[in-house]
């Protein structure tokens, strides 16, 4: 991703941040320099209200799921059911 | 020839977190989601025999998953009915009389918004199931698990520039897909 200068960002950039801001890991600067393209960038401003809507969606609907050392647990019990079972 | 075939290797990847969100849903016990998953799976293997191909795996296992559910509230059938209460002792005004109340429930949500919700949840899984793989692994463990960027990146043996690429591609994915099936 090239920097376009100090203050203007790219349009690659400035969906990097907007996808780090998802998880409130863009700095305040980072913040201010992706609002300023979102001022004048129509691409940035699409991808952004996307963004914002997928992550809206996804707290909204308060999903859950197994973390990876469940999974190799349960990964586990079901080789041996299955080597049991043969 | 059945339209469908059975592969229970993949069922963890396929199918697992589908299952648990669709089970932690109705029960509300991540515990005992995981025995019900758990108890799904098994069952399925002993009834493999049976499966016709008709429908498709996951909806096979699901039909699984709703007996089990369903076995498991007739179980603690006993306990429903049981109203919460909460016993007060006021020393104030009325010295010596209890006070009984219900307490009402702080998440309270309607029936439509269950259905709304667990319908949403079944979308978002829908759509995570079409992702690659690793693109998948990497947007459930940062988005719906919330770990740290360094955690996923131990985890995983990537670096910090390799998860971002993954997670703008899973997000423009995931966006596109739940444009199509829920916007």
């Amino acid at each position: 991703m090239k920097h376009k200068s100090f203050l203007f960002i790219s349009c690659d950039e400035a969906k990097h941040i907007c996808d780090k801001a998802q998880y409130h890991e863009a700095t305040s600067w980072e913040t201010f320099k992706l609002k300023l393209r979102y001022v004048w960038c129509r691409i940035t401003r699409a991808y952004v209200n996307k963004n914002i809507k997928l992550t809206e969606t996804i707290k909204k609907a308060n999903v859950s799921c197994l973390n990876q050392s469940e999974k190799q647990v349960l990964r586990k019990k079901l080789q041996n059911q299955l080597k049991n079972q043969q | 020839m059945p339209k469908h075939t059975i592969n229970p290797n993949q069922w963890i990847d396929l199918y697992s977190d589908y299952l648990f969100n669709f089970t932690i849903s109705r029960v509300n016990d991540r515990e005992k989601a995981k025995d019900l998953v758990q108890d799904t799976f098994f069952a399925g293997l002993k009834s493999m025999k049976n499966f016709k191909g008709e429908a498709s795996e996951r909806t096979w296992l699901i039909s699984i998953l709703k007996r089990k559910i369903i076995d498991h509230y007739r179980k603690i059938n006993s306990n429903k009915g049981k109203a919460e209460v909460h016993v007060e002792f006021n020393t104030e005004d009325d010295e010596g009389s209890w006070l009984e109340k219900r307490v009402a429930d702080t998440d309270y949500r309607t029936a439509e918004d269950e259905i709304v919700n667990n319908e949403l949840g079944d979308a978002i899984y829908d759509c995570l199931s079409k992702l690659p793989e690793k693109q998948a692994t990497v947007f459930r463990m940062k988005t719906i698990e919330g770990l740290e960027t360094e955690t996923i990146c131990n985890d995983l043996n990537i670096t910090a520039s390799n998860l971002w690429v993954i997670i703008h591609r899973a997000r423009t994915s995931m966006a596109a897909c739940m444009e199509k099936n829920w916007f």
